[in-house]
């Protein structure tokens, strides 16, 4: 790329994708800023339709201005609906907990955005988020950003190769701080605007709330049972669990703590247990996307690092590679809460080699010598 | 930082007259000259006096541009509050018991008229005239309808005349709304009888923030705004001077405008040919109806009007496609769809519209930048 090379950048209208676009523009790259509009802010919780984003979309117009690039809004509610909030709900409906980041990275931003990128001529796209794009011996490799505390690789671990090798993410390099200063050096109005929410189409996190409005018949009633075999009370639906969860359970008097321990959609039971019981030391991935040396990981195992949810460390583990696309993945040490839906992403080091996703039934205690063929061990 | 646009307005070939269009010089020359005659009509004084003067002269203008008596002229914000004037203040102070509107009326008909029977149209985008008698006959007495001079979006002439005789015969009153006609086809509201119209300013070389709501002598208005007793009690609030004086003359300049008409048809019919030529596939709407002689409609099968308006735009030629909402996202028209289009085929039109400004050039221009948009739609 030259500098005259044009790079679309996604724009949000929150400081990181702002500082992002006013940044390659004053490396002097022809810029254009998209903006996708994702979903009616009204219609997703509120019986209101109330046409356009607001503030999100009207921030980035602004940005766009106050930069002197081209700024348009492009339509992916469509596409949004079905690929990435229904899913979100059914995922939910099957007792999982989804990761709905991941799907809109796969399908809105790096699938339908990427593509728009491609019909206005650009040469790369770009985006705000905090992770390292670093060209090496056999194409790009996707790394960990440089501030900790920032890394969203865990929500990129489905990028594929392809896109890698068309996306750009200069903020990769820096902290929070330092990129709100550049946003304050470049005046936009948006330097202090304080992070987005966790998932942008659950306000104020009552996902529940979205999930009934999506699927109004998700809610059936159902027993909490205790793992041994006692019926703690009832519930108003699976779709209010997550394993792991110990708030909000409702089932007093018991002189241990509880824990979900499994969610089981087809009965419409949510079982709790000990925290002792939500320890796992191997499970199955499905869909995985491979980053990393060679086609996949070995059937005699690969030794990475794995996290299982964005907010813990890399921790130790052995991927072993198994047909269509699935993988078992053995923990070096048992861990507690490894829920179904959530993503299973490798690092090497600092790098990332992809991930899959953590599916349901599979979750097994298995001696730490034991590698293979461990027979899952439902509860 | 300095707000630096991507290209400066001379550069640019701008064909989307039908969303405004420049300032006419004459109607700038006025405006200038009026701003130092700061007064407010309604003062008793000289200053207001002059204000005063200078309202009412272009009153006058405006009403022999259009065949329409001072007093039947109601000054509003725009074409907007024109229709809503009629569609709630008409329709309220003659008694109307039913609202008919056509559903390829603008947005602010159809928004006004909550509730209406909405009369679809055929696939050359005319009204459905039996359909029309239909819900005359069928509706409480008297209706008001509501039906457009010429299409926004395709330029299609209504069939007024047909649509006067049958309100006659059903004892209904009729609204037209003429803002996008007035201008490019010659009007007589004395000899058209509809009961009302409106117009505004800047879609015909005068300022944004004009319009008027042409009433029928002997028809009763009830003010959707109150305070003061302008415009005949009529519609409350100082007038906008600098407004009413660039629509005034730029209505005196209309028999120019017309005069200019045959040089916008030709270079228009000469801009669909050449699309014709290197794509056969083009669909041009409402190409066989009587026409707008500026307006052009066009779809391109397999390309959005999203990437067309971003891909052009970005080459410098301004044009749009479908009802923009305040996001900037573009839906499928509403016309297209009221004429029988599948959506997806409507998603991938684009409006061109020619005015005063419009050169051989500017087709010529838009033709090249529109041509590569076909390899595109073959891929």
């Amino acid at each position: 790329m030259n500098a005259k090379s044009r790079i679309v950048v996604a724009m949000s209208g929150g400081v990181d994708s702002s500082v992002t676009a006013a940044l390659l523009h004053s490396q002097g790259y022809d810029v254009v800023g998209l903006t996708m509009q994702l979903y009616d802010h009204g219609a997703a919780t509120t019986k209101s339709k109330s046409c356009c984003a607001g503030q999100d979309i009207y921030d980035a117009r602004r940005v766009a201005d106050r930069v002197g690039i081209p700024h348009y809004v492009v339509d992916y509610e469509t596409n949004f609906k079905a690929e990435v909030m229904d899913r979100f709900a059914d995922s939910y409906i099957r007792g999982e907990t989804p990761v709905p980041c991941v799907l809109c990275n796969q399908t809105a931003k790096f699938r339908d955005l990427l593509k728009a990128a491609k019909d206005l001529g650009a040469d790369a796209l770009a985006t705000g988020h905090y992770v390292q794009r670093i060209a090496g011996p056999r194409g790009a490799e996707l790394h960990r950003a440089v501030d900790p505390d920032r890394d969203q690789s865990y929500f990129l671990f489905a990028t594929t190769q392809a896109q890698l090798d068309f996306v750009r993410f200069p903020l990769g390099g820096l902290t929070k701080p330092e990129a709100r200063a550049l946003g304050v050096k470049f005046g936009l109005h948006v330097a202090e605007k304080p992070d987005s929410q966790d998932i942008c189409f659950v306000p104020n996190g009552r996902y529940a709330d979205v999930i009934q409005k999506l699927r109004p018949d998700a809610a059936v009633g159902g027993d909490i049972v205790h793992l041994d075999g006692r019926v703690l009370g009832r519930h108003a639906g699976v779709i209010n669990y997550t394993v792991g969860q110990r708030r909000g359970l409702g089932v007093g008097g018991e002189a241990e703590p509880l824990y979900v321990v499994h969610v089981d959609p087809e009965n419409a039971r949510v079982t709790v247990g000990p925290k002792e019981a939500l320890l796992r030391n191997a499970f199955e991935i499905h869909s995985v996307n491979w980053l990393g040396e060679g086609r996949g990981p070995s059937e005699d195992g690969t030794p990475l690092q794995v996290k299982l949810r964005n907010t813990q460390p890399p921790m130790a583990a052995t991927v072993f590679g198994e047909l269509d696309g699935k993988a078992r993945v053995v923990l070096a040490e048992a861990e507690a809460a490894v829920t179904p839906g959530q993503a299973c992403v490798f690092y090497d080091g600092e790098r990332v080699f992809g991930g899959g996703w953590i599916a349901r039934d599979t979750l097994a205690v298995v001696p730490h010598n034991l590698r293979r063929g461990a027979t899952a061990i439902a509860v | 930082m300095v707000l630096k646009a991507p290209m400066t307005e001379s550069n640019l070939c701008y064909l989307d007259h039908n969303a405004t269009t420049p300032l006419l010089p004459q109607a700038e020359a006025a405006v200038r000259e009026s701003l130092a005659a700061f007064g407010n009509p309604s003062s008793v004084h000289a200053t207001g006096r002059r204000a005063r003067a200078m309202v009412e002269d272009a009153r006058e203008r405006l009403g022999s541009a259009v065949g329409a008596s001072a007093a039947e002229i109601i000054f509003t914000s725009g074409g907007t509050e024109a229709n809503d004037l009629a569609l709630r203040g008409f329709a309220a102070a003659q008694g109307c018991k039913s609202l008919i509107v056509a559903g390829i009326e603008h947005a602010s008909v159809l928004a006004a008229a909550a509730g209406a029977t909405v009369i679809p149209c055929d696939a050359r985008g005319a009204i459905d005239l039996s359909a029309l008698e239909e819900a005359l006959k069928s509706l409480p007495r008297p209706a008001l309808i509501a039906l457009m001079l010429a299409n926004n979006e395709t330029g299609v002439l209504q069939p007024i005349d047909a649509a006067i005789a049958l309100a006659r015969t059903y004892g209904a009153y009729i609204h037209c709304d003429a803002v996008q006609a007035f201008g490019k086809m010659p009007i007589d509201f004395s000899s058209l009888v509809v009961d009302s119209m409106s117009l505004s300013a800047h879609k015909m070389g005068g300022l944004k923030g004009i319009g008027a709501l042409l009433v029928r002598r002997g028809c009763e208005v009830s003010p959707e705004l109150v305070g003061g007793g302008q415009e005949r009690r009529r519609r409350a609030g100082t007038e906008n001077v600098t407004g009413i004086v660039s629509f005034g003359t730029a209505a005196g300049e209309v028999p120019r405008l017309l005069a200019d008409t045959p040089r916008i048809r030709a270079l228009r019919d000469q801009l669909e040919s050449s699309l014709r030529r290197i794509a056969p596939q083009v669909n041009i709407y409402g190409e066989t109806a009587a026409r707008l002689p500026n307006t052009s409609c066009v779809a391109l099968a397999n390309v959005t009007s999203e990437t067309q308006v971003m891909r052009l735009d970005l080459a410098g030629v301004a044009v749009s496609a479908g009802s923009a909402c305040s996001s900037g996202k573009i839906a499928p028209s509403h016309v297209l769809l009221a004429m029988g289009i599948p959506p997806a085929e409507a998603k991938s039109a684009i409006r061109v519209s020619l005015g005063w400004t419009t050169k051989e050039a500017d087709i010529a221009r838009f033709i090249d930048a529109w041509q590569p948009l076909t390899l595109n739609a073959a891929a």
